[in-house]
């Protein structure tokens, strides 16, 4: 056998990131992040001003929002159709007639979006970061941990999204569904959910749910423990995030919750990469 | 020699539907195999069991003695071209660029891919533009230059030649005669049967998931043994009839006389015919349409 010089995951993520770099996809995705980021640091910094504690915890607080709203559904319209619209476009079996397993194929797609992902963040938060510092603003070297911190936990909350994706598009046999059902996921984990949960805690008054309860609560959504993570991370932030309370009281520490979040990427990636082994093309 | 694929006893089952029922079949090396049968009569479900993209409900799949599902799927595949009956290539990417990623999916160097393109007939300025730009024929042509990619042993063209021209269809043919030369193992499907004449070595018949026959076109002439038509020039009808007596049935246009009589008669009409003061005379042999449709008769009628 002639030796392949690139290993096949990776060569299937080139072409993700030339597909994602040549329909502007990756262009739009990093202006709108760096818009609304660069909106939230300095509007957000206003009621604050320089004043006080550090400019950066505020914004990490903000991003942490945004986050939370857009890096999901960026995720989700990018890889809920990874799988199904290959399939339907035809691409696909011409795809696997080639020396290539299917595990290879999600896993390739996988690192492709990631990169995306993580690029359009990277450039769209480390510009708010940039044009913060260059105001001379008040960061601290504990600052930019948590504003690293951010970007880092932001990324991999995307993996989760793109994943939970790739379960969607793996599973589902047409194209519009797939789309509506991302959607879906979209609104339970980062609206539904949350409302649920408070809902419950209102109405329960404390009586039967505990907080060992709640803890386990917040990690049935990676969207909480990136809340979590971000927003009790140190001292400051969560003082500004009003989580101090919570921090208080939740029992999980950083690496816990990053813990989760990995697993919220692997198992959806795993389920979706066997799936599609046994779906037929 | 080993088959290059063996499919044994296979039946393929969509929740109730049956895509095929007890297909068994051989392909040899060096064999050009015309699969034919019109939508639906299971082509395309045969050609995905070959490939391994699915797996039959009952009976065994072997491509180059191995299970083309099994785990050493990946590796057989670098031995196997294949050309999708719905070809589709990413839009983004220019012709040359497709080319250069299957080529790296394959193992296979990039060096080739220019003389590559150049064999389909792809020129260089249409290699340098996008896929989403390009005609049907020219992305059959590209389709074509990925499935010759790593001078594959097997190669699976599923409808190739729909919607072409009869220049590209030229070239597609010279390319599978030169493949076959060379010991390839040639399967395509087609619904276009005339063309198919003088292209293939064989040729299996499907109808609704059914393999109803199979052999050369000269064998299944004789299994049909459907009438030659013989037309003859300038001589009356009535003295062709004469000539003939009960060895064939004339009839007449006014102008042209054709004789119809069973294969075996052939050369015995031809003779008697010849004695008569003809100005032409012609013989057509039943046509492949013609075999498909009595092999189809023939199933509709068992």
């Amino acid at each position: 056998m002639s030796g392949t010089h690139t290993s096949i995951p990776l060569i299937l993520a080139g072409k993700e990131i030339r597909d994602g770099l040549r329909n502007r996809w990756v262009v739009a995705a990093t202006l709108l992040m760096a818009t609304l980021a660069l909106s939230l640091t300095f509007l957000g910094s206003v009621p604050t001003g320089t004043v006080g504690a550090g400019a950066l915890d505020v914004v990490v607080v903000s991003l942490s929002s945004l986050t939370i709203f857009l890096v999901p559904l960026i995720a989700l319209l990018l890889s809920f159709d990874a799988i199904v619209g290959e399939v339907d476009r035809g691409t696909m079996s011409l795809l696997l007639s080639y020396p290539v397993s299917r595990g290879q194929v999600v896993l390739g797609k996988f690192l492709g979006h990631l990169s995306l992902l993580g690029f359009a963040t990277l450039v769209g938060y480390g510009a708010a970061g940039a044009a913060l510092a260059l105001t001379g603003a008040d960061t601290g070297p504990e600052g930019w941990r948590a504003f690293a911190g951010l970007i880092g936990s932001s990324i991999l909350l995307g993996a989760v999204f793109i994943a939970l994706g790739y379960l969607v598009s793996a599973v589902v046999r047409d194209r519009g569904a797939a789309g509506g059902i991302a959607i879906g996921l979209w609104l339970v984990f980062v609206l539904v959910f949350d409302m649920a949960l408070l809902g419950i805690l209102v109405a329960d008054q404390g009586k039967t749910v505990t907080v060992g309860l709640l803890n386990w609560l917040m990690l049935a959504n990676p969207a909480d423990a990136f809340r979590l993570f971000n927003l009790t991370g140190t001292d400051q932030v969560s003082q500004f995030a009003g989580m101090a309370g919570i921090a208080g009281q939740i029992h999980l520490g950083p690496v816990t919750l990053l813990a989760v979040l990995a697993g919220w990427t692997v198992l959806p990636l795993a389920a979706a990469a066997l799936i599609f082994s046994r779906r037929q093309i | 020699m080993s088959p290059s694929v063996t499919i044994d006893h296979v039946s393929k089952l969509y929740g109730a539907r049956a895509a095929l029922t007890e297909v068994s079949l051989h392909l040899a090396p060096g064999q050009c195999v015309a699969l034919v049968g019109h939508n639906g009569a299971g082509k395309s479900t045969l050609i995905k069991l070959m490939l391994g993209l699915i797996r039959p409900s009952r009976g065994g799949v072997r491509l180059l003695g191995e299970d083309p599902a099994g785990a050493h799927a990946a590796r057989l595949r670098r031995a196997v071209g294949y050309l999708p009956e719905n070809l589709a290539f990413h839009p983004s990417l220019t012709g040359k660029e497709t080319l250069d990623f299957y080529a790296r999916l394959k193992g296979v160097s990039r060096a080739g891919n220019a003389g590559l393109l150049a064999r389909v007939g792809l020129e260089a300025e249409a290699a340098r533009r996008r896929v989403g730009t390009y005609s049907k024929g020219m992305r059959q042509r590209l389709g074509l230059a990925q499935a010759l990619l790593g001078q594959p042993r097997v190669l699976f063209l599923d409808e190739p030649t729909t919607g072409l021209d009869p220049a590209l269809r030229q070239v597609f043919y010279e390319i599978v005669q030169e493949l076959r030369r060379a010991g390839v193992t040639v399967l395509l499907s087609s619904h276009a049967l005339t063309e198919l004449e003088g292209q293939t070595d064989r040729i299996i018949v499907m109808n609704r998931g059914v393999k109803i026959a199979d052999g050369t076109l000269a064998g299944l002439r004789h299994l049909a043994d459907l009438p030659v038509r013989i037309r003859a020039l300038g001589a009356p009808a009535a003295m062709v009839a004469d000539a003939l007596g009960t060895l064939g049935q004339v009839s007449t246009d006014g102008h042209t006389v054709e004789c119809r009589c069973a294969g075996g008669d052939k050369v015995a009409v031809l003779r008697r015919l010849t004695s008569l003061p003809l100005a032409d005379l012609s013989v057509v042999e039943p046509s492949l349409d013609e075999l498909y449709a009595h092999f189809l008769r023939q199933e509709q009628a068992a």
